[in-house]
């Protein structure tokens, strides 16, 4: 199927990325190249085939629901482009 | 004396026990190296102070008689893509440029408890996207081979690049690579050294920046076969921290190496020779089955009937975990940000200035085939095709015990030679894919050199957790291989 110019702004506002105008055509060509690409897999028959969803044949594993640690808020946010009072900051989302 | 930059793992092993050499003079020589060789820019970050302080500790322990095994004392390059604590981590992208985290990998750590040397952090392609390192927002890698009679750079391959061309150039004694369609096989073919991505679940992903979750594997980068098998030891084991690593006891791989190949049946997958294919590969290839026959090997035809279908798959499936996986690159947490008249257009724009354009479009189709409508049609579909190429390598392993075919379709190529089509780029993945899909060990063995004198790998797949006889059957073609050609800056 196309990927028109339309389809790439929507699915690049669900990916929350900005795309520029002038990019959008660009896109548009690369990404019908590549679905249009990976199509061939219709020709697969994957009648009663069940997807696979797991590498290895294995049981998730279960472990007790209890607090290991904490109290590390100045190493949690360390990295953040904007902490203030030891907290993320985004912009103010409520008026 | 071999200089101590040529030296293999195992040989740096031995000198530091008989006390030939000292980590100190090992880390000196490789941090020398290391400095000498930037125009390669294999490096994001070089760590010589630490690799230093690393040494000293490895001698201080090997001194008091407390050494801690093969590893300790042994210079490493690790990707860019391990968190490592107190170190910058970028996984060669703007959005991470900064990001020094808290906290380190359990594969680095493995590394770190068993007493290795740090040298540094690896180039990469961005989020470990792409076969030729050119993707990354710290430039591009170059591969310390040139073609005979032409000194135009080339691509080390990818996404392990600057790990490739690092153990290639003599930069470390070995590295840690990541592979989720071929990121440590095609690098380790196209720079002449052997790259190992163990079975999936065998080494931890905790710590490691995320590409595609059901397919990323670390494993090991390095100049011999044995040194694979020492270096994965050092890496593999349980970790209760990745809910898909496997509970097993890890085997002394080295062990494994002298076995032979008397009785081995190797699986020569029919699909595998595709119309068209290099000649030179093809030769290569047939050279690879008599090396293996005339060491006591049994060769045996088998068909693996999805094999075309496998990279398709890989590019619903990979980019489809991409998309979810790296959506939490929001600005707001850690690494680069982008202010916004309100938080979706914060989203917005520090998610187009800190990906680059590989990474976006794959975050783009990803999110295409997981959106409402198209979900059945493209990842449903390719997780089914999945399925069935497990189930062509299940049904393989009935006749056979590994299989042989060649890791590349091609030797190394020029910088830009494929960056404007993203399909002939993919298509460097096309006979390392299968084997990440069916989460099998697989690995890459220099084996010849290209007309114009670049190196060629083999490519050998086993079955799941059984890596020692993929390394047995490795060792067998190494040896018949014989290959001792250099590249052109070391």
């Amino acid at each position: 199927m196309a990927v028109d110019r339309d389809t790439v702004i929507r699915v690049a506002r669900l990916a929350r990325i900005k795309v520029p105008e002038g990019d959008l055509d660009t896109l548009a060509g690369e990404l019908s190249n590549i679905i249009g690409w990976v199509e061939q897999l219709d020709e697969v028959d994957t009648a009663g085939v069940d997807p696979m969803t797991s590498v290895a044949d294995m049981k998730l594993r279960w472990r007790a629901d209890e607090v290991t640690d904490g109290g590390i808020r100045d190493r949690v946010t360390a990295n953040a482009p904007d902490p203030q009072h030891g907290m993320f900051s985004v912009p103010k989302v409520i008026e | 004396m071999t200089a101590l930059t040529d030296f293999t793992i195992a040989e740096a092993r031995d000198a530091l026990e008989s006390g030939a050499v000292s980590a100190r003079d090992l880390a000196e020589a490789h941090i020398a190296a290391m400095e000498a060789a930037r125009n390669l820019n294999a490096f994001i970050t070089e760590t010589p102070d630490r690799a230093l302080a690393d040494a000293d500790a490895s001698d201080a322990r090997r001194a008091k008689g407390e050494a801690l095994g093969a590893l300790d004392g042994i210079p490493l390059a690790i990707k860019d893509l391990f968190c490592t604590e107190g170190v910058m981590t970028t996984a060669a992208s703007h959005i991470l440029e900064g990001f020094v985290p808290p906290y380190e990998s359990t594969v680095s750590g493995n590394l770190r408890a068993a007493g290795s040397v740090m040298l540094g952090k690896t180039n990469l392609d961005e989020f470990a996207m792409g076969s030729s390192n050119e993707t990354s927002y710290f430039g591009n890698v170059e591969n310390p081979w040139r073609r005979d009679g032409d000194n135009r750079p080339l691509v080390p391959g990818g996404s392990s690049g600057g790990a490739a061309a690092a153990v290639s150039g003599r930069l470390c004694l070995g590295a840690t690579g990541t592979d989720t369609g071929g990121s440590i096989r095609q690098p380790a073919a196209f720079c002449g050294i052997v790259g190992m991505k163990p079975t999936y679940g065998r080494c931890s992903r905790w710590g490691v920046v995320a590409f595609a979750s059901s397919l990323d594997q670390a494993g090991p980068m390095t100049r011999t076969v044995r040194d694979a098998a020492i270096l994965l030891g050092g890496m593999a084991g349980f970790d209760p921290k990745d809910s898909t690593s496997t509970d097993m006891a890890v085997p002394d791989f080295e062990a494994a190496l002298d076995g032979g190949v008397k009785g081995l049946r190797v699986g020569i997958p029919a699909e595998y020779a595709v119309d068209g294919m290099n000649p030179e590969i093809a030769a290569l290839w047939d050279q690879g089955k008599a090396w293996l026959e005339d060491a006591g090997a049994e060769l045996v035809d088998i068909s693996l009937p999805h094999t075309k279908y496998a990279l398709p798959a890989y590019y619903i499936i990979a980019p489809a975990e991409a998309s979810s996986n790296l959506a939490r690159y929001d600005g707001v947490r850690y690494g680069h940000r982008e202010d916004g008249a309100d938080l979706t257009e914060l989203y917005e724009n520090t998610r187009a200035a800190g990906f680059g354009t590989e990474v976006r479009r794959r975050i783009l189709i990803g999110t295409y085939v997981l959106s409402a409508g198209y979900y059945d049609a493209y990842y449903l579909k390719a997780q089914k095709v999945r399925a069935l190429i497990a189930r062509d390598f299940t049904q393989a392993y009935e006749k056979c015990d590994v299989i042989l075919t060649p890791t590349t379709p091609g030797p190394a190529f020029a910088a830009g030679e494929k960056s404007d089509d993203p399909i002939a780029m993919y298509l460097n993945d096309v006979l390392t894919v299968p084997a990440s899909l069916a989460g099998l060990p697989a690995i890459s063995v220099p084996a010849g050199l290209s007309g114009d004198g670049l190196p060629l790998g083999l490519h050998m797949i086993g079955r799941a957790f059984d890596e020692e006889t993929l390394f047995r059957a490795s060792q067998a073609l190494e040896d018949a291989a014989g290959f001792d050609a250099r590249p052109a800056q070391r």
